[in-house]
């Protein structure tokens, strides 16, 4: 908040005024419109008086100039000094250990062609499997590792063997922007200043040397969640040398949970691996597998969930079509709760209430829950009738911040259907050593304050910030005799510590891991470390006889020792050729739980607030990336902040409103958070993503948030009831939110004009998402071009044959090819990992908070989202459709008629074409795009200084200058160098050798790119689909982008009133 | 030195009496030296001086507005996306609608045989050509890359081989405007030849001499000339007559050529020409006024040229209002989801207080001209001019950012809030446009002597 | 065979009737080569001292055709011929965006034309001209006297005889005009 004050743009007066958001508004607003509800959000729903003040205001925020006076590429500017000294260009060179590039690809360096090498990224759920692609020795974009079980994509239908990919997630493609990052810790330090290598290594020596004849009794390592093989070996062999010496793994999204649940369930640790693929009816207890990597095995998990519900490819057309069935009863609104087919809203504490019902219904031991209100009764009712009838063929998915007894009645009742070995499969943990890891660091805080320790060494954790807050890590820190950190930033601990070691980055260094299925990855790294970093295994190696190994020599000797004899060479090659070692998955471990004897916590009526990772920059590792920092949030849309998350029912009884401050108090812990009141959360109770509002940070991060870490305790380390809210009258934090900006309707709005619905039926009557249930969609299969919004004859035109009708109706008589794009919606997840894919495929630019207010975000890629009811009047619970928007390269152009120097010209192939070194900039095209795609640079955003991140963009895509307009071009680099590549061979271009780098990362293959004139292409078969309609089809743009409506599952006995498709006519 | 003569009373009772385009008694000299005098002898009065230093120092303003601007690139203003055109635009179609009076005055009346025009129609073109020059302005310095946009919207052969983009309407506009500007500058020229030949033989200081006697090109008033002159001047007004209407239906096309709702729309050419010439006349009047009390022209712009501008003002009012209304009411007859939803936004939207406003500017308050009353009420008049003004700039104002802000997808709506650079770039233009305009009154005839003598009963050739 | 040094003989009057009067009168004596000085036009005095009707109107007319074909040549060769390209899914002939610049190049052509036309033919800027010798001429020609001269090129010209016939038109001065 402190930065906040210096910017009178950020802050607002706040008004007198009375709050407007009321359910009340809502419902009145919604009641009487035919058909479902689209709003984009509660302000636009209900009515808020603040914009009545603004107007008298006249023009709010005399704002000089968007840009804050420190803004991130200032601060990047001065760095650019130092880097050329650091004389970058000159690092960029491969490791000198040998390096295995991927199949396919010229084994040398030819200029300008790329070259792809598989590595894994290590996450603390299991590595994230990789193929990266490296420009002249520079790792510039990341895809997903297509043979590897973890990532490979859903089979692509007709295509061809060699003609597949692999997926990833969000934070995988924004990685590669935390290697290039300039604030990255460069040197060795001691109490801040620089010291070698060397220098630490003889310090440390010395040090351990003393506690060598007690048996290393004062050292701890503490580091984060170990999966890879080599280190934990080399961990366990430091420890068995010094017996007394201690181990400990911190995250703060730890999975103790999990574990104390599996305990409970199985007398063991496991993890569960659910085979979505194999259950159709798939019930989630609070937990969000679908909206990103913080989720263990997100990819393979939406990537099946998904393929039960493509009904023209998996479940075949017509009758034959099946679909799977979605239930979500969670604690906040997420989008697996957004794509939900029926859904439950509660707070967390009642989720243990309702599994407990759950399970008892099921015949499951254990104590019964208590249902409260009559809907969750009927919702679990019907949730059971449906369990029975599908047994075997369910599964029940535990969240990762419930409960223990939650996981282990989600065990039990799994083995009661008989899903065990079915739709889930209980298998050893990823994590090399599990353990429970609150536990843990519990010990090691009382050893610290026992005096029991004299050397700690932290290696990739910064606990200083995220340990639990009663536990005051930082003050038995201090007691420490010597304090060793390891980690790519310097932070909070590093700060607090004696030593701190710049750590490297997964693209930089060698290494092993294990993916959520156990699967085993080398990681292979594809550049020297950029900052003289080093790796854990040559940091805990400073422990062993011979301090002086490297990651390579550790990593190899390991494997070498797994593999005795000659196999070796060709296995080791093999392994870094594919990226994982084939059949290391982990074996299934036949477990039948034992019914679940743990009492259910109990009933409380106070309010509550959960604790969650923030969906973008997870607990605070990411929050010097740029691109996760301007990635809008899932949902919320939130950008660069974390929130006070809550239902409008709520924000009505705490008399708060968006953007208003609130201090959070929980147990003597206070906290100062903006509230941000989002559509679908459950009320009575507060999401908090912690992550935020660190303190030791890069300038990307400074000043962004707040720490929901100061509310965290271990014993509630997930939600906790008994939150304290008291609104800070006077002060606003400004929330830039990329969807919905400033959206104020005022109150003759309301009254005068709309009346009822007007505002919150926008986005239905204007009939942009189109979709019905499975059962409407079986009655009419044509629902989705039906009604009013169709595209006019193509008769109707003034030119005859001479206009667009010559080569739309003929089109391949103008080039080879066509290009078009379908978007399946019922597959997209709003996961997000499609538009960080393509800002760093097309090297778009941060432009900072400020920017994003003022409505200047640069994503070419965006993911709208729109909310609607199946019960009309139920604004508390909706459904969330969400709408990946990239340019869609319309036939007729609105914007390029409109340029006047021709700047956006029409391609023989269909694309429509953004000549940068013509645009002049008069942002007509924008005013005239229908679709508001074209995205502008108001300023200079693209970085030109610094020399780090120079070598970060894609070669082959033009880095775009100030003034400039710029757009989604269906990345037309990887389609010419396709087209370059055939005409070598003199053929054309095959279906499915162009890939854009949204569809290439989609988890759920949701977007399909080819030639529309190829009658046997996959977009061909997507684009003839009966629910394939355009957007604005009215308008006669005749977009190339087009969408397939979405269907819904939802089971009739739950539906109060069956949903109406998206037509009001 | 020519002296005044002495007013004799006009009885202003008598029924059917409507006051002269210019009073009684003057002869020949009289008129010359009445006009020619504010120039050549008389001393610089300090009032002057003191207008024309605010006026240049808010000029500065623009200077250093504009500096800024290359400096930084558009985004000091508060456009974005959606809202990609704001005060710039707003701007440049005010200015150009302030600048077809002038013309129109020159041309129409002309050819209308409205004698009346002869006393106006001088500082009304040069309003029209300083108008034009601040509107031209804003096309340019609000494209993101000014530098490349001077001239890459103009045909030249280069060595890429690429032309302008001749559909665009922003092209059409480069040439409607540049061509309004140049044959304007040519018919103001042409009317200025006779008097400043006239000023060339009556100044004594040999610069002025010098510099009117170029000016002059050697006019000395033959019949030959005067025959070719008139024919040349003839054709002049008739050729600007559709020019003038052209410029303003072409910068209507700039908004009803593309297909946002609220600016894809037939009504516009019409309606907006008929907007430009209302705040053209609106802006001679707010000149007229005070210039005629300033340099006692009272008896060259009579009550009688008030009288007449506020009737055109009062008709072209009420075209403008049609076309409000037309506007409303196809946003509801069209039974188009997009057209109907901008005009509620457009009327109880965030910027519905500013639609309102513009409604009382625009229609409200003028319907009191009506009245003759208001008519001859200088102070009044005055005021209901600025009214005007101010509304035909919330006008676009409105037109340009209500129906932007909210157009097609809801998910990209946005707000549009102009910073200081906004305003300042605005102000200067103003700025701008009186440093221009004061220099031009102290430097040429503010009123067309030869035409005025024309007026007088000595010119009548009685057979 | 006439004086060299001689550009005319002129005659000042106080009004325009006397003026249009003497030109009837010089007219009816049969000069021909004559010229009358006003500070504003007198329609009458065309056909008092036979003025011909001028041919700028055509001049006009050639500028406006001019102008316009310039003006859509340019567009249709530049987006059909030089530079083809698909804008917005129109023909490259899409003649119904030509049409604004084709009008306004039209009435630039006509316009420019008439300006330049008008000066032409009146053979201005002309930095010299004879009658700027007679003072009386520079202190009013341009304000409140009238004049009438008669040309020494005049066939039937006789200075003496021209001075005594303008002494006889009642004017209010007469002067022999130097070159």
């Amino acid at each position: 908040m402190a930065q906040d004050s210096e910017n009178d743009l950020v802050r607002i007066q706040t008004t007198k005024k009375d709050l407007g958001l009321t359910a009340e508004h809502a419902r009145e607003k919604l009641s009487g419109a035919r058909g479902p509800q689209y709003w984009r959000s509660l302000q636009e729903l209900t009515e808020d008086p603040e914009f009545d003040a603004m107007m008298e205001r006249e023009f709010p925020r005399h704002a000089s100039e968007w840009t804050d006076p420190v803004s991130r590429r200032g601060f990047l500017k001065l760095m650019s000094a130092s880097m050329a000294l650091a004389g970058l260009s000159a690092c960029t060179k491969q490791p000198f250990e040998p390096i295995v590039p991927y199949v396919q690809q010229p084994e040398e360096l030819i200029p300008g062609k790329p070259i792809y090498f598989a590595t894994a990224r290590p996450t603390p759920n299991g590595a994230y499997p990789l193929l990266v692609r490296s420009h002249e020795f520079r790792p510039v974009k990341i895809e997903g590792n297509p043979d590897h079980p973890a990532s490979k994509s859903i089979p692509q239908g007709s295509y061809p063997a060699e003609l597949r990919w692999g997926v990833t997630d969000a934070q995988s493609q924004a990685s590669v922007l935390d290697l290039y990052n300039p604030e990255r810790s460069q040197n060795v330090t001691f109490r801040g200043d620089t010291r070698t290598w060397g220098t630490f290594v003889g310090a440390i020596r010395d040090a351990f040397g003393a506690e060598r004849g007690r048996g290393g009794a004062g050292l701890r390592i503490l580091t984060d969640t170990v999966t890879s093989p080599t280190l934990a070996a080399q961990i366990k062999s430091v420890l068995q040398a010094n017996p007394q010496a201690k181990w400990y793994q911190w995250d703060a999204m730890n999975r103790d949970n999990a574990r104390t649940g599996a305990k409970l369930a199985f007398g063991q640790y496991v993890d569960a691996q659910y085979r979505l693929a194999e259950a159709d009816v798939v019930v989630s207890l609070d937990a969000d597998f679908l909206s990103g990597s913080h989720f263990p095995g997100f990819l393979a998990m939406s990537r099946d969930f998904i393929s039960k519900r493509k009904l023209d490819l998996a479940g075949g057309e017509g009758e034959a079509a099946k679909m799977n069935r979605l239930y979500v009863i969670e604690s906040q609104a997420s989008t697996t709760g957004g794509k939900a087919d029926d859904r439950l809203p509660m707070r967390a504490c009642d989720v243990e209430q309702f599994a407990g019902a759950l399970a008892n219904a099921l015949g499951v031991g254990g104590s019964n829950g208590t249902v409260k209100d009559d809907h969750a009764k009927t919702f679990l009712n019907a949730l059971v009738k449906d369990l029975q009838a599908t047994r075997g063929r369910s599964v029940i998915i535990p969240g990762e911040q419930q409960s223990p007894t939650v996981h282990a009645l989600a065990a039990a009742m799994n083995s009661t259907l008989g899903n065990a070995g079915k739709t889930v499969l209980y298998t050893e943990p990823v994590e090399i050593v599990p353990t429970e890891q609150a536990a843990g660091l519990k010990e090691l805080v009382a050893d610290m304050n026992a005096g029991k320790v004299t050397l700690l060494v932290m290696i990739g954790v910064n606990p200083v910030f995220d340990a639990p807050s009663d536990l005051k890590f930082a003050d038995a820190f201090e007691k420490v005799a010597l304090r060793a950190h390891v980690g790519i930033y310097h932070d909070e601990t590093s700060r607090l510590s004696h030593w701190h070691v710049p750590m490297t980055h997964y693209l930089e260094s060698w290494s092993d891991t294990r993916a959520y299925d156990g699967t085993v990855s080398i990681v292979q790294p594809l550049i020297e470390p950029l900052y003289n970093g080093r790796s854990a295994h040559e940091v805990v190696a400073v422990f062993s006889e011979n301090p002086g190994v490297t990651a390579y020599d550790a990593v190899q000797s390991y494997w070498k020792a797994q593999n005795k004899g000659a196999t070796f060479e060709p296995f080791w090659n093999r392994a870094l050729h594919d990226g994982f070692m084939p059949n290391t998955a982990s074996p299934a471990r036949p477990a039948s739980a034992r019914p679940a004897a743990s009492a259910l916590a109990p009933v409380n009526d106070e309010l509550e607030i959960v604790f969650r990772p923030d969906p973008t920059i997870h607990d605070g590792r990411y929050i010097n990336n740029g691109w996760l920092q301007e990635l809008s949030k899932p949902i919320t849309k939130l950008t660069w902040d974390n929130a006070a998350i809550m239902s409008f029912n709520t924000a009505k009884q705490l008399g708060v409103k968006d953007e208003d401050v609130v201090t959070l108090e929980l147990n003597g812990a206070k906290v100062d958070a903006p509230v941000l009141v989002v559509p679908g959360h459950p009320d009575k109770t507060i999401t908090a993503h912690y992550g935020y509002g660190r303190t030791t940070v890069g300038s990307v991060g400074t000043g962004t948030g707040f720490n929901a870490f100061l509310l965290r305790t271990a014993e509630r380390s997930n939600y906790a009831a008994g939150v304290k809210v008291t609104a800070k009258s006077g002060e606003r934090w400004r929330l830039a939110l990329t969807q919905h900006h400033h959206l104020i309707e005022t109150k003759k709005w309301k009254e005068d004009v709309v009346g009822s619905s007007q505002v919150g039926n926008e986005a239905a009557s204007r009939d942009l998402v189109r979709s019905a249930t499975f059962e409407e969609w079986r009655r009419t299969p044509g629902f989705a071009n039906e009604g009013e919004h169709q595209a006019p004859s193509r008769d109707l035109t003034l030119y005859g044959e001479d206009g667009y009708k010559s080569w739309v109706d003929d089109p391949a008589k103008n080039a080879a090819h066509q290009w078009g794009m379908a978007i399946d919606m019922n597959s997209c997840i709003g996961c997000n990992a499609c538009v960080v894919a393509c800002q760093s495929e097309n090297n778009i630019p941060v432009v900072g908070k400020e920017q994003v207010l003022a409505g200047r975000e640069m994503l070419w890629l965006r993911i709208d989202t729109y909310f609607t009811t199946p019960n009309t009047n139920d604004v508390s619970n909706p459904r969330a459709f969400f709408q990946p928007i990239p340019c869609m390269q319309c036939e007729n152009a609105p914007c390029e008629p409109v340029c006047p120097v021709g700047a956006t010209v029409h391609s023989p192939e269909g694309l429509n074409n953004m000549v940068y070194n013509r645009c002049v900039g008069t942002r007509y095209c924008s005013n005239n795009c229908p679709y508001k795609v074209r995205r502008f640079n108001f300023l200079l955003f693209a970085d030109f200084d610094t020399e780090s991140y120079k070598s970060r963009n894609n070669p082959d895509v033009t880095v775009r200058s100030r003034g400039v307009m710029e757009k989604c071009t269906y990345c037309v680099q990887r389609i010419t160098s396709a087209r370059i590549h055939a005409e070598k061979e003199t053929r054309k271009v095959r279906d499915g050798e162009i890939v854009t780098a949204c569809q290439q990362t989609c988890p759920t293959d949701a977007i399909t790119f080819g030639d529309i004139t190829d009658k046997n292409s996959r977009v061909t078969r997507m684009k003839s689909n009966e629910r394939n309609y355009t957007l604005l089809a009215e308008l006669n743009t005749r977009p190339r982008t087009s969408y397939v409506a979405e269907i819904r599952n939802p089971n009739p006995e739950i539906a109060v009133t069956p949903e109406d498709h998206g037509h009001t006519s | 030195m020519a002296t005044l003569p002495d007013n004799r009373p006009v009885d202003l009772t008598r029924p059917g009496y409507s006051t002269p385009v210019i009073a009684p008694g003057y002869n020949l000299e009289q008129v010359t030296a009445k006009i020619a005098n504010v120039i050549l002898t008389t001393k610089i009065k300090l009032g002057w001086f003191g207008v024309f230093i605010i006026a240049f120092g808010i000029m500065n303003l623009l200077l250093g507005a504009v500096g800024y601007l290359f400096v930084k690139g558009t985004g000091i203003w508060g456009i974005n996306i959606p809202v990609g055109w704001g005060f710039a635009i707003v701007n440049f179609v005010w200015w150009i609608g302030i600048g077809h009076a002038g013309t129109l005055i020159s041309a129409i009346l002309l050819l209308l045989k409205q004698s009346w025009r002869t006393s106006i129609n001088r500082f009304a073109e040069a309003m029209t050509l300083f108008a034009v020059a601040c509107a031209g302005l804003f096309p340019l310095i609000h494209t993101g890359r000014p530098w490349l946009a001077a001239y890459w919207l103009f045909p030249y052969p280069n060595t890429m081989k690429v032309w302008p983009q001749f559909r665009s309407p922003l092209i059409w506009d480069v040439f409607a405007v540049s061509t309004y500007a140049i044959v304007s500058l040519l018919f103001w020229y042409t009317g200025l030849i006779p008097d400043v030949a006239a000023l060339r033989d009556r100044a004594k200081n040999p610069i002025a001499k010098l510099f009117y006697g170029i000016l002059s090109m050697g006019w000395r008033g033959s019949a030959r000339h005067w025959h070719r002159y008139e024919t040349a001047y003839l054709l002049l007004a008739g050729l600007s007559t559709p020019l003038v209407l052209s410029v303003h239906t072409v910068v209507s096309w700039d908004f009803a050529v593309s297909v946002v709702p609220g600016w894809h729309a037939t009504i516009f050419p019409p309606y907006f020409v008929a907007g430009a010439i209302y705040s053209g006349f609106a802006m001679v009047l707010t000149l007229a006024i005070p210039i005629r009390e300033a340099f006692n022209m009272k008896d060259f712009i009579t009550d009688r040229h008030l009288n007449n501008m506020a009737k055109v003002m009062l008709g072209t009012g009420m075209i403008v209002a049609y076309g409000y209304a037309t506007e409303a009411f196809f946003g509801w007859y069209s039974a188009n989801k997009f057209e109907f939803f901008m005009i509620q936004n457009r009327m109880f939207g965030p910027y519905g207080p500013m639609y309102w406003f513009l409604i009382l500017c625009n229609i409200a308050i003028p319907q009191s001209l009506w009245f003759k009353k208001v008519r001859s009420n200088v102070p009044v008049l005055f005021l209901i001019s600025l009214v005007v003004n101010v509304g035909m700039w919330l006008e676009r104002f409105v037109i340009v950012i209500t129906s932007l802000h909210r157009d097609f997808l809801p998910s990209s709506w946005g707000m549009y809030h102009p910073t200081k650079w906004d305003w300042m770039t605005f102000f200067g233009t103003m700025g701008l446009f009186m440093t221009l305009f004061f220099l031009f009154i102290r430097v040429l005839p503010m009123i067309a002597i030869f035409e005025m003598r024309t007026l007088l009963p000595q010119a009548k050739v009685k057979h | 065979m006439k004086p060299v040094g001689i550009h005319g003989v002129m005659a000042e009057f106080n009004t325009a009737d006397e003026l249009v009067a003497a030109g009837r009168r010089a007219y009816a004596e049969g000069y021909r080569r004559m010229d009358a000085y006003s500070p504003f036009p007198i329609e009458a005095l065309d056909e008092a001292i036979g003025i011909p009707h001028t041919i700028l109107p055509w001049i006009v007319f050639a500028g406006g055709i001019l102008g316009g074909a310039a003006g859509y040549g340019l567009e249709y060769w530049t987006q059909v011929i030089a530079y083809p390209l698909v804008i917005g899914g129109k023909p490259l002939h899409s003649w119904p965006n030509f049409i604004p610049i084709w009008f306004e190049t039209t009435v630039l052509g006509a316009s420019i034309a008439a300006v330049v036309g008008m000066l032409a033919l009146n053979g201005l800027p002309q930095p010299y001209h004879p009658v700027f010798n007679i003072q009386n001429f520079v202190d009013h020609g341009q304000n409140d006297r009238f004049y009438l001269l008669i040309e020494a090129k005049d066939p039937k010209f006789k200075s003496a005889e021209a001075q005594s016939f303008m002494t006889s038109l009642n004017a209010a001065g007469v002067w022999e005009v130097p070159n």
